[in-house]
């Protein structure tokens, strides 16, 4: 098939919306499996039509699983197939891994609009691309309406993994250099300017991205990578509190180096809601020995996902579990992650 | 960011604190009166800039905090209705009442929306017209004005499955009886500059003449609080007692008219009991009498009328200034955000959440 050429395919007239026979296993599963997913996603493992995928890795191999929901499922910036796609391939790249293969769950509501799912499963397939990944295997199940808020999808990653040791919140140091890959905030922002009943016009794209090429870079030009870490739902707050927590290590940061873009920062200000707690798609942190830390930093500014690197702190051996934020004015406080859900305040 | 980022200025943060240094020979205590600048001083660590000789003590101008339980399990029994849509600002949701909270209520199928502004419960009403729409109208005179709009639109445009469950406070009367309290600590104000962009702040100046306190009107980035302090410090000093405007920016000494209208036009002065406070006569907001067929109470039946027992939670003395978050036993033992004892735990403008967000269990012990 011609990447380049690929283009939604039109549902069949009748099948506008999905319904219960669609997950039946019966004519209407393969009619929507021919139509939409096979189009997009085929590859020489999913053409073998068979139960599972043969797949060959060589040396240690990293494996993530991952569920996506998120609403509205189109957002600025992606949607959920992007989301489900990146989220995973990024969850390979932390563990130091060159992203291979993924199989991808899809869960139904009766009602959602087969325009919507088409339009979904063409985006998992750009974002493959990008990333370099297949989906080797897959499955479809629809549920009754109100049983789902219109599509979940789960995927699972496998990749080689390329780093020379085991990457992870263990291997951090005392004297560890903290780089952040890029301004913060941004999905989390999106999706809730995008989410019906907060309506404000933000301009404010989603972030979600694939982080592999950088981490690779990484990893190729021998900089000694103790921990990688994806900021996802916790936000800046929640990655560096579980990184502090599982390693037993202090960590202190500046706030001031802390990117965060014009359009996020006041939005923030208006919602009430502190940018270091809220979700990205598509930034990192990596925990580097102080003295390959400049040079970490230069490679990852090669690469557009991570133009805006910088180094934001260090560890110590201080409290264990211990965030601390040096302020603007000198005061410093202490980060903690999000209690429960992110709710905007009154005034 | 312009507009905001020359009020966090690190250089003219500790030209500030030096000044205030300058200026304070004796030991002086000063109330900030709003949640949002308790927030905002944890946050930047604004007290750790200041001299040993000024204290700052967090006032109740928390909305949820003082939201009585009865109208938090009126909001609950409400959203629990089949056909009733119950909407409310996001940080009352967590807020519990005497056996749940709004999140719960959500959890076990209560429709309880979020929403930014009342304007948008109003739009909500007029899209499920079968629906009976119900705005929990909670906050001080800075809320008061949206609130009262959305209840004379409803009235105006003839909405008529819309009505407002409402609890409304005014910040003066809490003053004062922080003041007549016998265990009042208090010798200054940073009033707060939201409410008085509303109401203006003539209405300050008969209480610092009658209780010698001096009184600053106090904006919420670390330079207006820096500044704030400085000026009620140099009065304490000089023996003055007068209000000063210290958030001129967006101040005015009258308020703002057409807001003041609005809430007139709508609301009355009330009676009010505050959470942990107790009540306070003329204290609050209710609908007014042309507009109490917007009253939720009047289709839903009255609020309670009991008073709360928060058990071992001392919020009621933490929104008088009386007690510091960390001088509670339970504080960050058995009281933490997601297992809150009270109210001054969840919000985000609760000082108890804000002290055991940034500054941490272990560094307030041992403080």
């Amino acid at each position: 098939m011609d990447d380049i050429a690929f283009s939604c395919p039109v549902p069949l007239p009748g099948d506008e919306t999905i319904k219960l026979a669609h997950g039946g296993g019966g004519r209407a599963t393969e009619r929507l499996l021919n139509s939409i997913f096979r189009p997009a996603l085929d590859g020489p493992e999913l053409s073998r039509r068979h139960d599972g995928a043969h797949l060959d890795l060589n040396g240690p191999v990293a494996m993530t699983t991952d569920s996506h929901v998120v609403s509205p499922l189109v957002f600025p910036g992606g949607d959920i197939g992007s989301l489900a796609v990146n989220g995973t391939v990024n969850d390979l790249a932390m563990c130091g891994a060159r992203p291979a293969f993924l199989s991808a769950a899809f869960i139904l509501e009766e009602g959602l609009e087969t325009a919507l799912l088409a339009r979904v499963v063409a985006s998992m397939r750009a974002a493959a691309l990008a990333a370099g990944v297949r989906v080797v295997t897959g499955d479809l199940k629809v549920v009754e309406r109100g049983k789902a808020d219109g599509l979940f999808i789960t995927t699972t990653g496998v990749g080689t993994v390329v780093a020379p040791r085991a990457i992870g919140p263990q291997g951090v140091q005392p004297g560890d250099a903290v780089i952040l890959s890029g301004d913060i905030g941004r999905h989390g922002i999106a999706i809730m300017a995008a989410r019906e009943g907060l309506g404000f016009e933000s301009g404010i794209e989603s972030d979600c991205a694939p982080l592999s090429e950088p981490v690779l870079a990484l990893l190729a030009a021998g900089v000694d990578v103790h921990c990688l870490r994806d900021l996802t739902r916790g936000g800046l707050a929640g990655g560096l509190v579980e990184i502090a927590e599982t390693s037993g290590l202090s960590i202190t940061i500046e706030e001031q180096v802390v990117a965060v873009s014009e359009p996020v920062a006041a939005a923030c200000e208006v919602l009430g809601l502190d940018p270091f707690q809220v979700a990205n798609e598509g930034r990192f942190l990596a925990f580097v020995p102080a003295a390959e830390a400049a040079r970490a930093v230069d490679i990852l500014r090669g690469y557009p996902v991570s133009a805006g690197a910088a180094i934001i702190g260090t560890v110590t051996a201080g409290v264990a579990g211990r965030v601390s934020s040096r302020g603007l004015i000198g005061g410093t406080r202490v980060l903690d992650m999000l209690s429960g859900e992110q709710l905007p305040r009154i005034c | 960011m312009k507009y905001r980022d020359e009020y966090r200025d690190p250089v003219a943060a500790a030209r500030l604190a030096e000044a205030i240094a300058g200026v304070v020979a004796r030991p002086w205590t000063i109330m900030e009166v709003c949640g949002g600048q308790t927030h905002a001083i944890v946050r930047y660590g604004i007290d750790q800039l200041l001299p040993p000789e000024v204290t700052l003590i967090h006032g109740p101008g928390c909305p949820v905090c003082v939201t009585p339980v009865d109208y938090i399990d009126k909001a609950i029994e409400i959203a629990g209705r089949p056909g009733t849509i119950l909407c409310s600002f996001g940080d009352m949701l967590r807020v519990p009442g005497s056996a749940s909270d709004l999140q719960s209520a959500r959890a076990g199928g209560g429709d309880v929306r979020v929403v930014y502004s009342p304007l948008d419960a109003l739009e909500i009403a007029r899209r499920n017209p079968e629906r009976e729409v119900v705005f929990f109208a909670v906050g001080f005179e800075t809320t008061a004005p949206a609130n009262a709009m959305a209840a004379f639109q409803a009235r105006r445009t003839g909405i008529a499955n819309f009505s407002l469950l409402v609890s409304h406070v005014l910040v003066p009367p809490a003053m004062i009886a922080i003041l007549e309290s016998p265990a009042n600590r208090v010798q200054a104000f940073l009033a707060a500059g939201h409410v008085c962009t509303i109401m203006g702040f003539e209405e300050y100046e008969p209480l610092a003449r009658r209780y010698r306190v001096p009184i600053v009107v106090t904006g919420f980035e670390p330079l207006d609080i820096l500044e704030g302090v400085y000026l009620c410090v140099r009065q304490l000093e000089a023996g003055r007692a007068e209000v000063e405007n210290q958030y001129a920016r967006s101040v005015q000494r009258s308020g703002n008219a057409a807001a003041q209208a609005m809430m007139t036009d709508v609301f009355r002065v009330v009676r009010r009991r505050w959470r942990g406070i107790g009540e306070i006569a003329e204290s609050g907001l209710g609908l007014a009498e042309a507009y109490r067929a917007y009253d939720a109470e009047e289709r839903f039946g009255p609020v309670g009328q009991r008073d709360a027992d928060d058990g071992e939670c001392i919020a009621g003395l933490v929104l008088c200034g009386e007690r510091k978050p960390p001088e509670c036993p339970a504080f960050g033992t058995r009281c933490t955000p997601e297992h809150p004892l009270g109210v001054t735990m969840v919000s985000s403008e609760g000082a108890c959440a804000a002290y055991y967000r940034y500054r941490g269990v272990a560094s307030v012990a041992a403080e």
